[in-house]
């Protein structure tokens, strides 16, 4: 009996995907009225699986209008530092330079360089050191920072900074391999961002 | 497409973004204040056992319990 039940559930959900893009579907998708017919006909006494779609929030459709505030979602591999919060602007460490984030901003991906994010709400600006990571900025004024370390400025402890630029430093000119040379580069362009962060 | 587009230098390296990534975020970690410092570094912490095999038998599992993530993990596989 089960096996005809899942030879009902394919046909139903194949329908459902060969549609628009994610971009262009309506905000509110709960469940889908063909498959939950299909499933009462087959299994009326258990409730319907859930699909993925059905524990994410669905991002907002593009309003026609610049919405006031930017909603931010800040998050690093074992934290979100923060969920959909609403500010006024960010300005985060692109590879291409600081790029300042409002309300309304274009469609951008860009990757980040290890550097300063600052979250301007109202008069309090809060600023992390991002050590790398991806920005999504999409239409409809939402933006999802993903680092995969990110650390309040006042927990850089400023000698171990200056230490490590010296080490690398050293570390470049002794290099031998290729390899050698992008690990001591990489360690001297890290180091020199915490440097500028702290004093700038 | 840009082929020629003028790839980082890591890349021109031989590096992964996924290395050159977590190589960052490990800086990041090393230069920070005592009691950050100890609880990301914990945080980070991989533990792991290697067990090699031998006409199809396992020897005895060797346990690298506690290993501290660093930049040299592919190396290690490698060298196996």
């Amino acid at each position: 009996m089960l096996r005809r039940a899942l030879g009902l559930l394919p046909r139903p959900i194949a329908a459902a995907r060969a549609r628009s893009f994610s971009t262009d579907l309506p905000a509110a998708h709960t469940a889908d009225a063909t498959f939950m017919e299909a499933w009462n006909k087959v299994m009326p006494n258990t409730d319907p699986p859930k699909t993925p779609l059905s524990f994410m929030h669905p991002r907002p459709p593009t309003p026609s209008s610049i919405p006031p505030k930017l909603t931010v979602n800040f998050v690093l591999p074992y934290a979100s530092e923060l969920s959909t919060k609403e500010v006024d602007m960010v300005i985060v460490p692109a590879t291409t330079g600081q790029m300042g984030v409002l309300p309304g901003h274009v469609a951008t991906i860009a990757e980040l360089k290890p550097g300063v994010l600052s979250v301007h709400e109202g008069s309090e600006t809060t600023k992390y050191f991002v050590s790398s990571g991806f920005v999504f900025i999409h239409a409809n004024s939402f933006a999802d920072i993903i680092a995969v370390e990110a650390v309040p400025l006042d927990q850089i402890d400023a000698n171990l900074v200056q230490k490590g630029l010296a080490d690398f430093t050293q570390k470049l000119s002794s290099a031998t391999t290729e390899l050698e040379k992008a690990e001591a580069q990489i360690g001297i362009d890290v180091h020199s961002a915490l440097n500028s962060a702290l004093t700038g | 497409m840009a082929s020629n587009a003028a790839v980082p230098f890591w890349r021109a390296a031989g590096m992964t973004y996924i290395t050159y990534s977590n190589i960052c975020a490990n800086l990041v970690r090393n230069c920070l204040k005592e009691p950050y410092k100890t609880d990301a570094l914990s945080r980070e912490k991989v533990h792991f056992s290697i067990s090699k095999w031998t006409d199809g038998k396992p020897e005895k599992p060797s346990f690298c319990s506690v290993f501290i993530r660093s930049l040299h993990l592919p190396d290690m596989v490698a060298n196996l």
